[in-house]
């Protein structure tokens, strides 16, 4: 009886969570008149929503630029955070103490209050509407550094000093000794760095108006808010296309995105 | 070419230092001085002393923002931690499909905003929606989801619980996962009933965990952007004006970054009052 009512819960919540999903994809390919029925399945397949995305959106440029925006700024936050966390965990110097307490203190304020500044500074520096004001303020974490930190910290410091000895310099010893041994933060920092700007949208909303250079989100989200999308179903198929490549990712390394972003809690 | 020793931590230190220093102290001290001028970014700064903090105390908007966040907040933390704990119990379990049921769960937490709230928009349809066929199919009235002013902002909440659940869910199960089992044991060698070991040892043990949900839930309140500004742009009557879409409109319609600036600055310490009772009251409770 007890297992009874768990699994009705399970059943039951189950379906709260997957409907929705389930739902937009069988409206972006039904017909136009069918789109609000409850019936999932359509009379006949229809297209059409997708036709009408990918004629009045350059969506696949979009879905390019978010992967050439996030996969730069993961590169970057992984070898920036690398390195910092390395000199912090193995050397002394004068300084690190506050440099430590800078990045804690700066790892409370809420993102509000960087907003208008770094537009201001990214408008006079003349660098709206390019790539680099969508890279460069995510170039390098806080949170990624702290985890590389962790992390060294743990390894014996024998390992690094017979590398010392051997002649390596410390670029060396990073990523030729510690990063292929860091294989668990190297995925949680690339996939909550790389989710971080592949979602993010207020951002690129201010700093973006040319429409070759927007990220996906941001052009998804202009074509539902604004008229072209016409009616329901392509704004659902532009939805769909945007949310597939997280699924399909997700899909296949689903234990790693859970952990990771776990851990990102518990950090806060 | 031989380095001094010395310089090395400064030299390897200097990528992050120089972005740190660009990123993040130069903005907040430029966002310190921008509260106390009015500007528009095209003419000169004019300085303006505390005017702009003056302004806050007669801006309807202002107040009405703070009033929906806390609206926001009172809806979507209860809702938060019943469900998050209520799945968390059921699949610390030991029950088949519980590695499926977690992936399906969290799926809305990696999925980007922006969809969940397109989705949503047409779920939440007062014609045509998903939701308010089922009602009337069992025979009860529409409801006005996103077109009321009473009904809106809870609509977003339960939205916004939607999505999250999945996160604070697995944040449960890895706090119900560290509390030893010896404590169970010994409370049935006590004859404590199930409800008496749920109430006086995995509630008080899950403590940080529950004020960990609330702080992070508190913080997504005050972050709520994108779910007003597709599926209500703010409205209806200014109902799901939330605080950062109202920062974005003086920042970004009005062109007044001196008092967005300072709007932000206000948000940001409310949020830090609000995070510093919740903390209070729930270690209180231990």
């Amino acid at each position: 009886m007890k297992k009874f009512i768990l699994y009705s819960v399970i059943f039951i919540s189950s379906i709260f969570f997957a409907y929705p999903f389930i739902w937009m994809f069988f409206a972006t390919i039904k017909p136009e008149a069918e789109l609000t029925n409850i019936a999932l399945i359509p009379s006949h397949l229809s297209l059409d929503s997708y036709k009408i995305v990918f004629s009045k959106i350059p969506i696949m440029r979009a879905f390019l630029n978010s992967l050439f925006v996030s996969g730069v700024v993961t590169f970057s936050v992984n070898v920036i955070g690398a390195i910092a966390g390395y000199v912090l965990s193995r050397m002394d110097f004068k300084g690190r103490k506050l440099i430590l307490a800078l990045m804690l203190f700066s790892m409370m304020l809420p993102f509000h209050i960087l907003l208008i500044p770094l537009y201001v500074f990214i408008v006079k520096i003349r660098l709206t509407d390019t790539y680099l004001a969508l890279i460069l303020p995510g170039m390098s974490s806080i949170f990624a550094i702290l985890m590389y930190k962790q992390f060294f910290t743990s390894i014996p410091q024998s390992l690094i000093d017979a590398a010392r000895i051997d002649g390596c310099s410390h670029l060396r010893i990073i990523f030729g000794i510690l990063i292929p041994i860091s294989k668990p933060v190297v995925i949680t920092v690339s996939i909550i760095t790389f989710m971080g700007i592949w979602n993010d949208v207020l951002w690129p909303l201010i700093v973006i108006r040319e429409k070759t250079l927007m990220t996906m989100p941001q052009m998804v989200t202009l074509f539902a808010t604004g008229g072209a999308a016409q009616s329901i179903g392509p704004k659902l198929a532009a939805a769909f296309l945007l949310a597939l490549p997280v699924i399909v990712v997700y899909a296949f390394f689903q234990k790693y995105f859970i952990s990771s972003i776990a851990h990102t809690g518990m950090k806060e | 070419m031989i380095l001094d020793k010395r310089y090395v931590p400064y030299l390897l230190l200097a990528p992050f230092l120089i972005h740190f220093l660009i990123f993040v102290i130069y903005p907040l001290i430029f966002s310190l001085i921008l509260t106390l001028h009015k500007w528009n970014i095209s003419m000169p700064m004019q300085w303006i002393g505390l005017k702009n903090f003056k302004r806050l105390f007669s801006d309807y908007y202002f107040w009405i923002s703070i009033k929906n966040t806390l609206y926001f907040l009172i809806i979507h933390i209860p809702f938060q931690l019943i469900i998050a704990l209520g799945l968390a119990l059921i699949l610390n379990q030991k029950i088949r499909f519980r590695g499926f049921a977690r992936a399906l769960f969290f799926m809305p937490v990696v999925v980007s905003g922006v969809v969940i709230s397109i989705l949503w928009k047409e779920l939440y349809n007062y014609e045509s929606g998903v939701l308010n066929r089922i009602l009337v199919m069992m025979d009860f009235q529409r409801i006005p989801f996103l077109i009321n002013t009473k009904w809106a902002m809870p609509s977003i909440a339960i939205m916004a619980t939607w999505k999250n659940v999945g996160f604070y869910l697995v944040l449960f199960l890895v706090g119900l996962q560290n509390i030893p089992d010896s404590l169970y044991e010994a409370a049935e060698i006590d004859g404590a009933s199930n409800w008496q070991k749920f109430w006086h040892i995995t509630i008080p043990q899950l403590n940080p965990t529950i004020l960990l949900v609330v702080i992070l839930s508190s913080i997504n309140g005050f972050s709520l952007f994108i779910e007003p500004y597709i599926m209500t742009g703010g409205g209806p009557l200014n109902s799901t004006l939330s605080a950062m879409l109202y920062i974005y409109k003086q920042a970004f319609f009005f062109n007044r970054l001196g008092y967005a600036a300072t709007l932000a600055f206000s948000f940001a310490i409310i949020l830090f009052f609000i995070v510093t009772v919740q903390k209070k009251i729930i270690e209180k409770e231990n």
